[in-house]
């Protein structure tokens, strides 16, 4: 020890450490979300999805605000004309605004996956919640059923739903969602296959809470996590399928527009006009795009590998 | 002593055996018999998989026993129903070994805590705080600490919260599965330290499971030994230590690390060969006798009787039959 | 005089976290003689595992790096050697065994390929020699029938078979230093006690090095010749070890030593925990690390951390009540025992 330096004998007076500081904690309090969002600001593709992704929102919802076109009038004398003065995207061959038509088709197309991401999740996680908790024989009967519903070809069932109900919004999402919840429910019975015997949940079982207390207060929060990422994987494949229904004429009809649709319209002359297919399908590229690379990202963010 | 004391738990002849498939049945707890008594602490040894757990898991009813019987303060447990059961949930109390397992992730410690006061609606709002607070002053942490999430915590603070969820609801049984396996040395004797305080201030009762002798020995009046579903030896603490009766209990006290280099380098180890046979199909007659060094021709064929070799000392072992 | 196999000064490794630098070890210094038996104890997260899979070079890069510091192997730098070189020595000169035999044996391949893959790789032995080498292996650990053992799959390993598979394979290739990181812990008493003694009989007959990892002292008592006690990614405190065991000088080595129940411990005495909890290592206190929880604890100790300072030529401790200006202070006796 440096014995050369002066020191005070002060500085060798008993400490007054208050006990309470031994238990102190770091200052600031990082919640669960808090800590996700930090992992998840420091991947720079997820940033991205992320940014594109509100930014295709907010386009979709206030794009049509910038030119004083709507999506459905016709104006015949300017048909088929590229981007000119305030036709941003220009015209497609009835004289519509494509512009405003790309935007009101990426509203279509991004509320038809919305609601059916939503219904996925509210189906899945009862089924699968439900099929996991209780396990035994309530699991075995729930997961036949489970794959009876994944054996029929969704197209099928689609085609089915269609022939009854209008090919409306609520229809088309309907129609998705009735195959398109068995993996989410996959996803979350093995979750919760695996969390029911964590000891906090034997904990909740001791101090005598309900079947329904443990499902709600401990396992489902406990699987948003991996609710989350398939929903943003759910919603991209739900975008795709409803263009794809559009395209091939089962999903939302003309004149209504989703990206879809006006993909389909558009082919028609894809030779002679590309730009019309051009536009719809770089917004249709990039929500998919977007939504998988913050899928990807919140996955790292979210992995519980990752914590410690 | 204990002779004249009030029973609390009465175990027996307590079987669990679980099915693992294949027709392959793997028989846990294989016949055990004791009795808790009030105020005490009874301590449950024994090596991974020689059941010890699950006597714990059974008789807080997170499992049906295969056979047997467990009376707790006179009532068999696994006839409660109701408002019974909610009253029996209240008595008997758990805590859990893993701290990082043990409280949900996405409660924050006021939730954790008030867990038991919520089901049992005990109280809500400003007293509902305040009876956490309360509690988290109980095992040395404070008011500042409810708004925070299990992750902040360290392994030690996190198991004085799963004892202060337990203690919510006033229990005067609790049953603590390994509570201290989990944590650093200089951490376990300030769980352990805890634990006993509350058990003078509460009068608390206390199953105590662990792998750990020396911890054992140390928070416990009595211990019993178990090996491969059975219970070998019963005995008060330090007559099992000063004088093991079953050859197991005596080469698991041997191998116990020591502290202290010149106590390690002199004393005589009995070295088990071998491990444990697995529970699916257990050797016969006695189930120690493939590992134990004074088998001989009886243990394989006949299973050895549980006895007072001594007054308040049990074990199953032929060494002991006249 | 024993010469030194290995020696590691001055070493800082760091983990670039986003919430900032995790500082797991903070200058540690300690040496290791040929033939000899240290043991590294600390509480989780004292850096005691970081140094040692560092002086293998294991820790990802990133997140890990090494900020400073030298770990001399044999007259080589290994924290400036390159991958090439790593691959050499890992294996052949040192070797590692960990914790959790389950996840450190490829469950993929057979007991023998994983033996016979080293000997192959480092000795250039020819497949049947290698076969030969890894049954003779598998019998110096205590493997009842190596001959049809060795084309066996982990899983058909009980927990204890497969940490002597373990320690068969590290050995393979008579590496000059074994690094034992917590090779008992995952195991019950009974069978610890077997790998322990597994070990001191194969370091008489091999003459390998260990550095032993462990928090268990129990462990310690039994097999180290030297300890070095670790806290907050620096130590604290390190000698022989029956200077650390009778004549412990540093606050939390008391805590340590005082914290373990020992089996003559009266049930009226009380345990005599460490309050409070390690600190934070993404913002380290400037002090002494331990002061927040020492009893002892001066002015001083809040603002300046002390440094090693020589007990005797082979004891040295990290603490300000070293200074001759400091207090006497008694270790207590549930520390250093009743005698």
């Amino acid at each position: 020890m440096e014995k050369a330096k002066n020191l005070s004998p002060d500085l060798f007076k008993p400490a007054q450490i208050e006990k309470k500081e031994q238990d102190a904690l770091s200052r600031k309090s990082v919640g669960y979300w808090q800590d996700v969002w930090g992992r998840f600001r420091s991947n720079l593709g997820a940033v991205l999805g992320l940014s594109l992704i509100v930014l295709t929102l907010l386009l979709a919802i206030f794009g049509p605000l910038a030119n004083n076109y709507d999506w459905q009038t016709q104006m015949l004398d300017v048909a088929n004309k590229e981007s000119f003065s305030d036709h941003y995207f220009g015209t497609d061959h009835l004289g519509r605004d494509m512009w405003q038509r790309v935007w009101y088709g990426a509203k279509i197309s991004l509320t038809i996956a919305f609601l059916a991401a939503f219904l996925d999740v509210v189906i899945g996680v009862t089924f699968g919640g439900i099929s996991g908790y209780f396990g035994g024989r309530v699991d075995m009967v729930m997961q036949r059923i489970l794959e009876v519903m994944y054996s029929i070809p969704n197209l099928i069932v689609i085609i089915l739903m269609l022939l009854i109900f209008d090919p409306g919004i609520v229809p088309v999402a309907i129609a998705m969602a009735i195959t398109g919840w068995v993996p989410m429910a996959r996803v979350v019975r093995a979750q919760v296959m695996k969390l029911k015997s964590q000891e906090y949940v034997l904990a909740a079982r001791t101090l005598g809470a309900s079947h329904a207390r443990i499902l709600l207060k401990h396992l489902i929060p406990n699987v948003m996590g991996p609710i989350i990422i398939a929903v943003t994987f759910a919603i991209p494949s739900a975008i795709f399928f409803e263009a794809f229904l559009a395209f091939i004429g089962l999903g939302i009809r003309p004149p209504e527009a989703s990206l879809g649709v006006l993909i389909n319209d558009a082919s028609t002359y894809l030779q002679i006009f590309p730009y019309q297919l051009i536009y719809p399908s770089v917004v249709l590229s990039i929500i998919i795009l977007s939504f998988n690379l913050l899928g990807d990202g919140l996955r790292d963010a979210l992995d519980p590998r990752m914590r410690k | 002593m204990s002779k004249n004391k009030e029973v609390i738990l009465s175990v027996k002849e307590l079987k669990k055996h679980f099915d693992v498939g294949g027709g392959q049945i793997v028989k846990a707890v294989d016949g055990v018999s004791f009795d808790i008594y009030r105020g005490e602490t009874l301590g449950l040894v024994g090596e991974s998989g020689c059941g010890k757990s699950t006597i714990g898991r059974t008789l807080i009813r997170l499992y049906n026993p295969t056979s047997g019987s467990v009376t707790f303060k006179g009532v068999n447990v696994n006839d409660l129903k109701g408002p019974e059961l909610k009253k029996f949930n209240r008595e008997m109390q758990m805590i859990f070994q893993d701290p990082y397992a043990s409280l949900n992730p996405r409660m924050n410690v006021l939730d954790i805590i008030a867990e038991g006061i919520d089901i049992h609606g005990l109280a809500t709002g400003e007293e509902r705080r305040k009876r956490v607070v309360e509690l988290l002053e109980t095992v040395g942490l404070n008011a500042d600490h409810a708004e925070r999430f299990p992750h902040e915590f360290s392994g030690g603070q996190r198991q004085r919260i799963g004892i202060a969820r337990a203690l919510a609801v006033e229990p005067d049984f609790i049953i603590a599965d390994e509570p201290i396996s989990a944590l650093d040395v200089s951490i376990q004797a300030q769980v352990v330290n805890l634990m006993r305080r509350l058990q003078k201030e509460k009068g608390l009762t206390y199953l105590f499971i662990a792998h750990d002798l020396s911890m054992v020995k140390y928070i416990s009046d009595r211990v019993g030994v178990m090996y491969l579903g059975s219970m070998v030896e019963l005995a008060e603490s330090d007559a099992l230590y000063d004088e093991p009766l079953h050859p197991y209990t005596e080469a698991l006290l041997s191998a116990v690390p020591i502290p202290d280099p010149e106590v390690a380098k002199t004393r005589e180890r009995i070295i088990l060969e071998g491990d444990v046979p697995s529970p699916i199909n257990p050797p016969s007659g006695c189930r120690f006798r493939t590992r134990c060094p004074k088998a001989m021709d009886i243990c394989a064929t006949a299973v050895p009787e549980w006895k007072e070799a001594k007054p308040n000392h049990f074990v199953a072992c032929h060494l002991y039959n006249e | 005089m024993m010469s030194k196999i290995l020696e590691v000064k001055d070493l800082h490794v760091s983990f670039k976290t986003y919430k900032g630098e995790v500082k797991a070890v903070r200058g540690v210094d300690f040496h290791l003689n040929k033939g000899e038996t240290i043991a590294i104890v600390g509480e989780s997260g004292c850096g005691k595992s970081v140094t040692s899979q560092t002086i293998m070079r294991l820790i990802p890069n990133p997140p890990g790096v090494i900020k400073q510091g030298e770990i001399i192997f044999e007259g080589t730098d290994l924290t400036k050697a390159s991958e090439k070189q790593m691959e050499k020595i890992r294996g052949s000169e040192i070797s590692m065994i960990f914790q959790d035999p389950m996840t450190s044996l490829n469950p993929t391949l057979t007991i023998g390929t994983q033996i016979m893959e080293g000997l192959i790789k480092h000795q250039k032995l020819d497949k049947k020699t290698a076969r030969e080498k890894a049954i003779e292996m598998l019998r110096l650990v205590g493997i009842p029938s190596p001959e049809s053992r060795l084309d066996q799959y982990p899983h058909q390993f009980s927990g204890g078979m497969r940490q002597r598979a373990m320690i068969a394979i590290a050995l393979a290739c008579q590496p000059k230093v074994l690094i034992a990181d917590e090779p008992t812990t995952a195991l019950d008493v009974t069978i610890q006690a077997q790998i322990i003694d597994l070990m001191k009989a194969l370091q008489e007959k091999t003459g390998t090095s260990i550095i032993l990892i462990t928090h268990d002292l129990g462990v310690v008592a039994d097999i180290a010749d030297r300890v070095v006690v670790m806290y907050a990614g620096k130590v604290v405190e390190s000698g022989k070890l029956e200077e650390i065991f009778y004549q412990p000088k540093h606050p939390y080595t008391w805590g340590l030593l005082g914290s373990m129940p020992r089996l003559d411990l009266s049930r009226d005495q009380e345990l005599l925990p460490i309050m409070g909890t390690p600190p934070n290592l993404l913002d380290p206190p400037q002090g002494c690390p331990f002061a927040a929880r020492c009893q002892h604890a001066m002015s001083i100790c809040t603002q300046e951390m002390p440094e090693l300072d020589e007990v005797s030529s082979t004891h040295q401790v990290a603490c300000w009540l070293q200074h001759p200006m400091a207090p006497e202070v008694k270790p207590p006796t549930a520390a250093v025992g009743g005698k």
